[in-house]
């Protein structure tokens, strides 16, 4: 059996506006649109999955919150409605997806065996949260590829950033290792945005561009200055400042889904490719890729 | 509408799965099981109209919401405790409140909106206590969220409006505030049978939080909330809120016959269940070491700073102000005008709102023969309306500058009409001229006329 291997690493926020912005046959609600350079970004990111060859998404999610270590999607498949519990009025969405079981479990397992609580879902009547369904639909509007969900554990808020950055860094190298092991081709996915800080009333219409801005200029800096560092690949840096970056800007990065990522990529110190950034009622939203291969590797913007 | 309590007791009770899915697997969780059970038959046997949850796990970021979905019905399913099994609900929720609520907590400053979506994930809290308190949706219920940024005036203010939505609707509720004590879990999956709460700095606040309610002291328990965060909460919102909301809705006061009925680790946390049951007479006793509140005038107008040049029509202050929530006029003139900084109210009777009846009994009969009536209870309902008016004006109560009091009968009235006044205006200290005039347009013994500062 050959290696298996990371093919591709995206960072990929999951504002349920952007779906009901897309009006996809799956979602309730219908929109105006909205949030085009976003969606244009993913639109573009999307294209460029389609070129590559991959058998499965592994996506790490904030919201599927797990206080009791780290939880892995145990069933065949998913089928059910999505609600968001906090923008109900723009995400009701129908999905029908399917896991990939046998790296699930295995990557479960390797994470055991570094010494985190490890748990598998195997609960039928789960409801696989919205950051997932946003961030793969945007990704893959086809769904024709199984995905693997492994919960955000809030170490962060029992412990500190810095103990959330060293779990999630073994977290990933574990992943990596059942990545290798399995002999598949994977796609990461770390679903969150940077700064996080949202606005708490919401415009009549959602879509309503003109309404549309970053909470504060403070979390603008902050998110220009990590997107800079992408850019230069210096994802090491990034890694070493997300204590303080995530305190700033109450960051969702807070779920570890970074840096379980560019832990399980070996910490790239290549170029990220950039498809887009926009704040979504109020936080910061960047859309990013990793690719290791150097033949595929482009500057988008 | 009623004057009396609209609170007939309130619970607290812990939002873990345990108790309703696995109680035969620790003993605590299974006391825990008995004291919830206890609870739905006191339920049972009160005189109660509504159960009104606010559960803080059901977290919200753009205001608070409000469910009322008639009969929301899912399987739901606990994102850490999913192996313990599934939770099937359907529950009956009482629209007509949830939607009275809405706009009590609006007309107090706050950003809130209903929920009624087929397949909203109602919280694990919200459903584990339903499920084991009302099982026969015997009543219906209404839930509200806790926003996670959200603290301390706004809190207060959101259970002031449950109050406020509760006595608009003459109903009589029990509160259930879904809640912890402490909320360190142990972060590994521990056997049921090695359960203990997390620390024993953990168990000796709780047992601290315990016995003030043992004792009826929740506005204490509301004011040693920050406190109680720092100390055995897990940082994960910016407060611990639930006393706030409970002290709120229920009176900020400490007289109430408190009960713990169980106390037990889950999972680390602290969980309990318990009640309290205001005391007859009680008159408050409120010593706040931080200001009362009763009106929100937090940064929700933030996402209005980068759209100065877009003026939206709803915002720019109405000259005028008509609230239904107020007895409608009896003339072409509104509720209340905005002229420069003063906010001029028209004359306010006790009359109430949609009913027209008059708390105290009204001073004829429709044949003009004279009644006996209530003055205090006449005024009350005036001051009442007073504060309802200001209050949907952007203002409040602690802003009128002036008062001119009308009074049919000064010699019967003056004495039970000046003791309400005292009540509640002494500490506002409003010039005030009180005067005896001949009759009112509607069958009521005192009117008030009102200046309080514009919003």
């Amino acid at each position: 059996m050959t290696e298996g291997r990371i093919v591709l690493g995206c960072l990929a926020p999951h504002p349920p506006h952007l779906v009901y912005a897309d009006n996809p046959e799956q979602n309730e609600p219908i929109s105006e649109g909205g949030w085009e350079t976003l969606r244009w970004g993913y639109a573009r990111l999307a294209r460029k999955l389609k070129t590559i060859d991959y058998d499965a998404i592994v996506i790490l999610t904030p919201h599927w919150q797990t206080y009791i270590g780290t939880h892995f999607l145990g069933c065949d498949s998913f089928e059910s409605l999505s609600v968001d519990p906090i923008f109900p009025n723009l995400f009701r969405y129908h999905y029908d997806l399917d896991v990939d079981l046998a790296l699930s479990e295995k990557m479960c397992e390797a994470a055991r065996e570094v010494g985190l609580v490890t748990k598998m879902m195997r609960n039928p009547d789960f409801r696989v949260d919205y950051g997932t369904i946003t961030s793969c639909h945007l990704l893959n509007p086809d769904w024709d590829k199984p995905l693997v969900t492994i919960s955000s554990n809030r170490n962060r808020h029992y412990y500190s950033v810095e103990v959330m950055n060293e779990q999630a860094s073994a977290l990933g190298a574990a992943c990596a290792k059942a990545i290798k092991d399995s002999g598949k081709r994977v796609v990461l996915v770390a679903s969150h945005s940077l700064s996080h800080r949202h606005f708490t009333i919401e415009a009549p219409l959602p879509e309503d561009m003109s309404r549309e801005h970053i909470y504060n200029h403070s979390q603008y800096v902050w998110d220009m200055r990590l997107v800079e560092l992408m850019r230069e690949g210096d994802m090491q840096q990034v890694i070493d400042l997300m204590p303080e970056f995530t305190e700033q800007t109450s960051a969702e990065t807070e779920g570890g889904g970074l840096t379980w990522m560019m832990a399980a990529m070996g910490m790239p110190d290549y170029p990220a490719e950039i498809y887009g950034y926009q704040s979504v009622i109020g936080t910061g939203n960047v859309i990013a890729c990793w690719d290791p291969d150097e033949e595929t590797r482009e500057v988008v913007l | 509408m009623s004057d009396e309590n609209p609170v007939l007791f309130g619970l607290y009770v812990p939002p873990h799965p345990h108790p309703l899915l696995a109680p035969n697997e620790n003993k605590g969780w299974g006391e825990l099981r008995d004291a919830y059970d206890e609870c739905r038959k006191r339920i049972e046997e009160s005189d109660a109209d509504i159960i009104l949850v606010y559960s803080t796990t059901w977290p919200s970021i753009v205001g608070h919401q409000i469910q009322v979905q008639p009969e929301p019905e899912w399987v739901h399913v606990d994102d850490d405790f999913h192996f313990l099994g599934s939770m099937p609900y359907k529950f009956r929720m009482d629209a007509e409140f949830g939607n009275a609520y809405a706009d009590t907590a609006s007309a107090r400053g706050l950003h809130s909106r209903t929920v009624a979506y087929h397949g909203f994930p109602i919280d694990t809290g919200s459903v584990v206590a339903l499920s084991l308190l009302n099982p026969d949706n015997r009543l219906p219920a209404c839930i509200v969220s806790s926003n996670m940024y959200s603290n301390r005036a706004e809190t207060i203010v959101l259970g002031k409006a449950a109050r406020d939505a509760l006595i608009e609707q003459g109903k009589k509720a029990v509160v259930v505030v879904v809640a912890t004590l402490s909320n360190r879990m142990f972060t590994a999956h521990i056997e049921p049978s090695e359960d203990r709460i997390h620390s024993p700095k953990d168990e000796e606040w709780n047992r601290k939080i315990l016995e003030f309610f043992a004792d009826g002291r929740l506005e204490d328990i509301s004011q040693l909330s920050r406190d109680i965060h720092g100390q055995i909460r897990v940082q994960k919102v910016v407060a611990y809120k639930p006393a706030w909301w409970m002290a709120a809705v229920m009176g900020q006061h400490n007289h109430y016959d408190g009960e713990v009925l169980a106390y037990a680790a889950l999972q680390g946390n602290g969980g309990a269940v318990i009640q309290l049951t205001p005391a007859k007479g009680s008159v408050g006793d409120k010593e706040f070491d931080e200001d009362d509140v009763e009106f929100y005038r937090g940064d929700r107008s933030v996402l209005e700073s980068g759209a100065e040049s877009v003026p939206v029509v709803e915002d720019v202050p109405k000259p005028t102000i008509s609230t239904r929530k107020a007895p409608d006029p009896v003339g072409a003139y509104p509720h209340a005008r905005v002229e420069g900084n003063l906010l001029y109210l028209s004359g306010v009777g006790p009359r109430q709102a949609g009913t027209d009846a008059i708390p105290g009994g009204p001073i004829e009969d429709e044949e003009g023969n004279a009644l006996d009536y209530d003055i205090k209870k006449q005024t009350e309902a005036c001051i009442r309306n007073v504060k309802t008016i200001l209050e949907a004006s952007g203002s409040s109560l602690e802003d009128v500058i002036d008062v001119t009091a009308f009074l049919i009968d000064m010699k019967r009235d003056f004495k039970g009409y000046n003791s309400v006044y005292s009540k509640h205006f002494e500490p506002i200290q409003a010039t005030r001229t009180t005067l005896a005039i001949q009759a009112l347009p509607t069958p009521i013994a005192v009117e008030l006329k009102v200046i309080a500062r514009a919003p």
